[in-house]
């Protein structure tokens, strides 16, 4: 980020406190510590994004790898244990990894610059979730190393398959790593969520009611108090998991009096919120674009906002249409296949809002439109079906073939990536002050497009005549071959588009040759497009005063009484917080603690269990000294004085 | 330091959109966010109890383990730890430093003994002779209700045990010579937590304590 504009710098605030172990990294460090230590919320959504943009390409090699399996009949690409491993693998990493991240990166770089705040309410805090999200991705991969390999019991790691004793290899880690990772993963995706919730509701520019925030802002804060209220219940039953496998507790051991029926409730009621909040973020960025591609405001900008929530809402009762058939009994099957009818309602409310704002708009299709009308469209198509689930016959015939496949890859896949990647095509500019080649853009829409459809499409018919999912191959005659064939073609189209895009952002950091952006490229709505891309590390030299929900547009072309003003320039300066060190340390101990206890058993020549704690405390030491040297150091801070215009 | 920037340094609390501080936004969010895991963790004891209630073939009754007089004791002891905290909150605000001291203290002293109980408590029921109630088994045949038991009370004493943590983070800081009203919100904050953990009590004590003796 550009610190030319410093014209002073205040004596004394270079003079920080110095610890002994590590010195406070001072306003100008650069490199490797400034991204280390970091608390700029853009630059730390930047990592969430690459990040998870390489887990994207990890996920996606598994996806290939399943896909290249279920070519031809009897195939020997992958054995069945290895096929398992594959989708579970794919299915968390996609999940846990590669969506809530991306999400989580949009909601960091972009919503403290649209509410018209500096960063986000705890900055160091911000820099926490991410080292645990990191930590929870690496240890998740590390499965692949030790007894076992990686996890083969699915992303919903349904019990019994997480029984120590039905372990197919003796002593399988693979199942204690995913338990592990999912705990750490879940940590920083709350921890996030509280900081996000503190910042939308009490961090708004004066004049930014709550009725004015843009859309995107108000799905970050609808998913943030959805992950805080449906996390602890996965978070408890990866607890009581993990008391299970290392300690010999019984809760899920139908052996010894133990449900794996109430594992399955636990999961779901995490599991279904979840979906929704891998998808309001893309809802939010389409929010975003369609009105500026359309040159018209939003249509019916509450209702998207009172459906948003109640989608939130109503997605913790609808959570057992996942157990249809385990044999609920019946008032409790059609109680929630009603409630799952019901909240297609405020689904399809929105994509008419999307259709109403672009009807009689002025549309340019730029890429990120595409990517939204993309959205609209595949998104349908996954509700669609989605809707035919809730009814309970159907649901009893579709469960667990690949008809489910294809509907929940239309709602990820076509729903959630594909507003993801109109996000990225959109807000990039903004954060590399570069415009991306359209040309190219098209072509990656396209493969993703079509590479897309020729995937999952056939995957509904393949699900209607048989094919059961989770099950590594097929006999020859049942007809299977053919669509699968046009699958696994259409994956690696896929794959391919998702390649060129990623090099695409990538390419956007780096390549001087690309147009420069511009303060507002796409003649969008919305504050973040009143600053100068890249955006300044303080964002906002003087906090805007806002007076309309499209403030960049009525800045241009509203009357005048509706234009922001801006607050004087304060002679003390623009208040930065420091880095630090801390959050890194804090996360590195609770990363060390999470591999002393995945490891604290050993057995001895005599037979015996011996458990050892000392390196899971010494990881809890260093976690506990990280939070104590965090707390003492405090928020410290430095001044930078932007002059007026620089923004 | 320029006065300037001394004085912006200062603004320890920034002005922010609904008055309320930025920290209890968050400490709210995260109790909103707790009662979920204790939610789930006393849904579990309460659907075990209910479809695993017998042993070996007889009614499952836990009286033979539970000592319900040492229980309503420390129940009554973090209860009234609770007055100590409103209390040590209020001696900061007014910045009355000693008092702060001592208020803190006695948080300290009634919520080590609390969990001195329960310690004391937990071996007492592994070690039952007769009636062991381990993490796995009850009377040696293999059970549920000590898996959901001690998982729960053990995940509150663990709150618990932060909370004391905490305070005695407080306590030692209150030696340093820099405390003041300005940390007033600081363990005004971390009053709510202890305020929400004995809340947590209420519940659990009646719900997984009393009612065995209704039945």
């Amino acid at each position: 980020m550009a610190t030319e504009s410093i014209k002073y710098v205040a004596p004394d605030t270079e003079n920080k406190v110095k610890t002994k172990v590590f010195p406070r990294p001072g306003q100008h460090t650069t490199g490797l510590v400034d991204w280390l230590t970091t608390i700029d919320h853009k630059k730390i959504g930047l990592m969430y994004g690459l990040t998870a943009l390489f887990f994207l390409i990890i996920g996606g090699i598994e996806a290939l790898l399943i896909r290249s399996q279920l070519w031809d009949h009897n195939m020997t690409v992958l054995t069945n244990r290895e096929y398992n491993q594959m989708f579970t693998m794919h299915g968390t990493t996609m999940v846990f990894l590669v969506i809530m991240p991306l999400s989580a990166a949009f909601f960091n770089v972009i919503m403290p610059l649209q509410i018209g705040a500096r960063d986000v309410a705890f900055p160091r805090m911000n820099t926490l979730s991410l080292w645990c999200f990191f930590a929870g991705g690496i240890i998740l991969n590390l499965s692949w190393f030790f007894t076992g390999g990686s996890p083969a019991i699915g992303w919903f790691g349904y019990a019994p398959l997480t029984d120590t004793r039905f372990a197919e290899v003796i002593g399988d880690m693979g199942p204690d790593f995913w338990v592990f990772s999912l705990q750490i993963l879940g940590v920083a995706s709350l921890l996030a969520s509280f900081n996000f919730i503190t910042t939308i509701i009490n961090m708004r520019a004066p004049g930014m009611t709550m009725m004015r925030i843009p859309v995107f802002t108000w799905m970050t804060l609808i998913v943030s108090f959805l992950i805080i209220l449906a996390f602890p219940a996965i978070t408890i039953a990866l607890v009581e998991l993990m008391f299970d496998r290392t300690y010999g507790t019984n809760f899920f051991d139908f052996l010894e009096g133990g449900k794996p029926h109430l594992w399955q409730h636990l999961f779901w009621i995490f599991g279904h919120p979840e979906v929704y909040i891998l998808i309001l973020p893309a809802m939010g960025i389409v929010s975003e674009v369609i009105p500026v591609f359309s040159r018209k405001p939003l249509f019916g900008y509450g209702l998207i906002v009172f459906s948003g929530a109640i989608i939130g809402f109503m997605g913790f009762a609808v959570w057992s249409h996942h157990m249809f058939t385990t044999g609920m009994g019946v008032v409790a099957t059609s109680a929630f296949a009603m409630l799952t009818m019901l909240i297609a309602i405020p689904t399809g409310v929105k994509i008419f809002n999307w259709i109403g704002t672009m009807w009689g708009g002025r549309i340019r299709f730029d890429t990120p439109m595409l990517f939204a009308l993309g959205f609209i469209t595949m998104f349908m198509i996954g509700g669609f079906t989605g809707i035919m689930h809730s009814s309970v016959p159907i649901d009893a015939q579709h469960q667990d073939s690949y008809f489910v496949v294809a509907h929940f890859h239309y709602v990820l896949i076509g729903g959630a990536l594909f507003g993801l990647f109109c996000g990225f095509y959109f807000w990039l500019p903004k954060m590399t002050g570069r415009m991306m080649n359209e040309k190219l853009g098209k072509f990656v829409f396209t493969l993703m497009f079509i590479g897309f459809n020729l995937t999952f499409f056939p995957m509904h018919y393949l699900g209607m005549i048989g094919q059961p999912r989770r099950t590594h191959t097929y006999n020859e005659g049942h007809g299977f071959e053919t669509w699968n064939q046009i699958a696994t073609i259409g994956a690696f189209i896929l794959g391919v588009g998702i390649v060129i895009g990623i090099y695409q952002f990538v390419n956007s950091f780096f390549n001087k040759k690309l147009k420069p952006a511009g303060k507002n490229p796409w003649d969008a709505r919305t504050l973040e497009w009143t600053l100068s891309s890249p955006v300044k590390e303080y964002n906002f030299a003087r906090t805007p005063i806002i007076k309309a929900r499209d403030q960049a547009w009525e800045n241009t072309y509203g009357p005048k009484d509706i234009q922001s003003e801006k607050e004087p320039l304060d002679d003390h300066g623009v208040h930065m917080p420091d880095r630090s060190w801390w959050p890194l340390v804090t996360a590195l101990g609770l990363f060390g603690m999470c591999l002393g206890m995945l490891f604290h058993r050993t057995i001895d020549p005599s037979g015996e269990l011996v458990r050892d704690y000392t390196f899971a405390i010494l990881g809890g030491v260093v976690m506990v000294t990280g939070i104590i040297m965090w707390a003492l150091e405090g928020p410290g801070g430095y001044h930078l004085f932007p002059k007026e215009d620089e923004e | 330091m320029s006065e300037a920037s001394a004085h912006a340094l200062e603004h320890h609390e920034p002005v922010t959109s609904t008055g309320i501080p930025n920290k209890k936004v968050l400490m709210w969010a995260f109790l909103g966010s707790d009662c979920m895991f204790f939610g789930t963790l006393i849904s579990t004891h309460l659907i075990y109890r209910k479809i695993s209630a017998t042993v070996g073939g007889n009614f499952l009754d836990i009286r033979d383990v539970f000592d319900i007089e040492l229980t309503s004791f420390s129940t009554f002891i973090l209860l009234a730890s609770s007055l100590f905290m409103a209390l040590a909150v209020s001696a900061i605000h007014k910045g009355n430093l000693k008092s702060t001291r001592w208020m803190l203290l006695g948080t300290i002293v009634f919520g080590a003994i609390f969990l001195a109980c329960q310690v004391y408590e937990f071996t007492h029921f592994v070690h039952a002779p007769g009636n062991e109630l381990t993490l796995s088994t009850y009377r040696g045949e293999p059970h549920v209700f000590g898996s959901t038991f001690y998982v729960l009370t053990g995940t509150h004493g663990t709150h618990v045990a932060i909370g004391v943590f905490w305070l005695l983070g407080w306590l030692a800081y209150s030696f340093t010579g820099k405390m003041s009203t300005v940390h007033a919100l600081d363990v005004e904050i971390c009053g709510l937590y202890w305020h929400f953990v004995d809340i947590v009590w209420i519940i659990i004590f009646p719900v997984i304590y009393l009612m065995e003796y209704a039945m």
